[in-house]
C-alpha cells in the first residue's frame, strides 16, 4: 500500500508516527485515509472548505503533485507520498484559539 | 549545469602571496584554481541573519576567501543563542550580533571585508542593502523575512540561498528565478499564524543549522566560482533522525505572483501583514489584556497574606521539570480543555506559562467556559525568575 512521509511539524498529530501506509488509488483518497486516520491532521492539511492548504506541499516520488494530476493523480502499491512542510525555522508563537488545545 | 553569478573578475583582483598560501588546498583543485579564487575575492554575499544558519555559512564563506561579506543582524548575542549560533561565543554575550560575527570573521580572515548592517532586514532598507551583492543567503527564522528576501531577489534578479531548519529536519535550496521557481512558486502562502509550531512545540537540535548551515555556504560557492548543479530546481530535505537526504523536484509556478510572466506583485509589499506575524522571532507575546494580568509581584503579596490563589501552570511536562513554582499545579495547555471540569467557578484562579502568551490562551479559553474568576501572570515564570526568586534557572 501507499507510504506517506510525515514531516516533524505534523508528527505532534501522528503519535510521533514518521511513516504512515494509506489505503487510496489517488493522492486525494490517500491523504482522505491519512486523515482519518489522525483526524487532528485535517485542519492543517485542509482549510474550511476542504481544500488542501495553499503551504502544504505533496510529492509523490519526488514530483510535486500539482505538477501532476493534484489529488487526482493516480497512486500504485509501491507509491511514497511526502508532505514538504513550510518551515521558518527560529520559533514563531502567535495565539490563535480553538478547543482541541492547539495552537 | 554548472551557472555562475558573476563573469570573471576584473585583472585587477589578484591574489597577494599570502592569500596564496591561505588558499592553497582550493588552489590546486582543477576545480577552482586560481581563477575560482579570484571569483571568490571578488564576491558580493549578503547574509540576512547571524543566528544558527547565518553563523557557519559566514565562517566559512569568510574562510573560504569570499572577499565582501555583508551582514543584517538588530540583534544582541544571548547566552541562549551559543548552543547552535558558533559564530558567537561567551565572551561576546550582550554585544550586536554583527559586530561579534564581524570580529570572528577578520579573526578567521583578515583579508576580506565585512560590512554589517545593525538593522532589521524590512521593505523599506531590503532593496538598498541587497543592491551591492550578487548573491543573498536567507538566514532568517521567521516567515515574514523569507517572503521578504525571495521578493528582493526576485526584483534584483539575484539567487537566494534557502535554507530552513526545525528541530531535527532541514530543507535547503536555491531559489533563482532567471533560472528556475523561486520561494512563492513553492511556497504560495505562509500558514496561518495559528498553525505556527510555538516555542513549546518548537526548539532545534543544535548542530542541525550547522549541517544545513554548510550546505547552503556550499552552493554559495559554487555558484559563485560556476561548478557542479546548484540546487536550482530542487529541495533538499535533511533528517538528522534518519540521517536521511532526499531530495524532490520544483518547477516554476506559471501562476506566480511574482516570478511569473504577469507578475501582480512587482514591489516590496507589507510582509508582516501578508504573514500575519512580526518581522523577527521574538515573541511579542499578546497579552490577555491588561485587566487580566496580574503581575509577579502581585500574587507574590497574594501569597504571602495567604490568599487562597489556585495557580494553574500550562507549560508542558518537561518544562516544569526544567523549573517549577512550588505553589503550582501542572496542566498542560492541550490537556487543559478536556480539564475544565476540574475547575470551580468560585475559585479565584492564576495561570502562568514561560512568558505569558499561552496563558493568555488558556485564560481565554477558561473566560469563554464560564470560569472568570481568573487572571494571566504577566511575564510567565521568566519574570517570577527576575523579580522574585533569583536563584531559579531562566530558560
Amino acid at each position: 500500500m501507499p507510504n506517506i512521509r510525515i514531516p516533524t511539524p505534523l508528527r505532534t498529530y501522528t503519535n510521533g508516527d514518521t511513516d504512515i501506509t494509506v489505503k487510496g488509488n489517488t493522492v486525494g483518497e490517500a491523504l482522505h485515509d491519512l486523515t482519518n486516520q489522525h483526524v487532528e491532521l485535517k485542519q492543517h492539511l485542509y482549510n474550511e472548505d476542504g481544500k488542501l492548504r495553499a503551504f502544504v506541499n505533496i510529492f509523490l516520488d519526488g514530483d510535486d503533485v500539482r505538477n501532476l494530476n493534484g489529488e487526482n493523480t493516480a497512486l500504485n502499491p509501491e507509491s511514497s507520498l511526502r508532505i514538504v512542510p513550510s518551515v521558518a525555522g527560529g520559533c514563531m508563537y502567535k495565539h490563535t484559539l480553538n478547543m482541541n488545545g492547539n495552537q | 549545469m554548472s551557472i555562475a553569478v558573476n563573469p570573471p573578475p576584473a585583472e585587477d583582483v589578484q591574489l597577494s602571496n599570502d592569500e596564496i598560501i591561505r588558499y592553497s588546498r582550493h588552489l590546486i583543485m582543477p576545480e577552482v584554481t586560481l581563477s575560482g579564487q579570484r571569483k571568490l575575492k571578488d564576491a558580493k554575499v549578503l547574509c540576512v541573519g547571524t543566528g544558527g544558519l547565518g553563523s557557519p555559512v559566514a565562517l566559512y564563506l569568510a574562510a573560504a576567501g569570499v572577499g565582501n561579506i555583508g551582514m543584517v543582524d538588530y540583534d544582541i548575542v544571548e547566552a541562549n543563542n551559543l548552543q547552535r549560533q558558533i559564530i558567537h561565543g561567551t565572551s561576546t554575550i550582550g554585544q550586536l550580533k554583527v559586530e561579534s560575527a564581524k570580529n570572528r570573521l577578520l579573526d578567521i580572515n583578515p583579508h576580506i571585508n565585512i560590512t554589517v548592517h545593525n538593522n532589521l532586514f524590512t521593505s523599506q532598507n531590503a532593496l538598498e542593502l541587497a543592491e551591492p551583492y550578487d548573491l543573498i543567503i536567507d538566514g532568517t527564522d521567521n516567515f515574514p523575512t523569507r517572503y521578504l528576501v525571495n521578493d528582493v531577489c526576485v526584483l534584483q534578479n539575484k539567487p537566494n540561498v534557502y535554507g530552513s531548519i526545525f528541530r531535527f529536519e532541514g530543507q535547503v535550496s536555491v531559489f533563482w528565478a532567471e533560472h528556475g521557481p523561486c520561494y512563492r512558486c513553492l511556497f504560495p502562502e505562509p500558514p496561518p499564524p495559528g498553525l505556527v509550531p510555538s516555542c513549546a512545540e518548537g526548539g532545534v537540535l543544535g548542530i542541525l543549522p550547522g549541517t544545513i548551515g554548510t550546505m547552503q555556504a556550499t552552493e554559495a560557492i559554487k555558484l559563485i566560482v560556476g561548478i557542479g548543479e546548484p540546487l536550482i530546481g530542487k529541495l533538499l530535505l535533511y533528517d538528522a533522525l534518519a540521517m536521511s537526504v532526499d531530495t524532490v523536484r520544483l518547477k516554476k509556478s506559471p501562476d506566480c505572483v511574482i516570478c511569473s510572466s504577469q507578475p501582480t506583485i512587482t514591489e516590496l509589499i507589507d510582509y508582516e501583514q501578508f504573514c500575519g506575524m512580526p518581522l523577527h522571532d521574538q515573541t511579542d507575546e499578546e497579552g490577555a489584556g491588561e485587566e487580566w494580568d496580574i503581575t509577579v509581584s502581585q500574587l507574590n503579596d497574594k501569597f504571602k497574606e495567604g490568599a487562597p490563589i489556585r495557580l494553574i501552570d500550562v507549560r508542558e511536562d518537561f518544562e516544569w521539570d526544567i523549573v517549577h513554582l512550588p505553589q503550582a499545579e501542572l496542566i498542560p495547555m492541550g490537556d487543559l480543555p478536556g480539564r475544565l471540569s476540574e475547575f470551580d467557578t468560585t475559585d479565584e484562579h492564576v495561570i502562568m506559562c514561560r512568558t505569558g502568551g499561552r496563558s493568555a490562551q488558556m485564560l481565554q479559553l477558561l473566560v469563554s467556559a464560564g470560569i472568570t474568576k481568573v487572571k494571566n501572570l504577566k511575564g510567565g515564570i521568566r519574570a517570577w525568575a527576575t523579580e522574585i526568586d533569583t536563584e531559579l534557572p531562566i530558560y
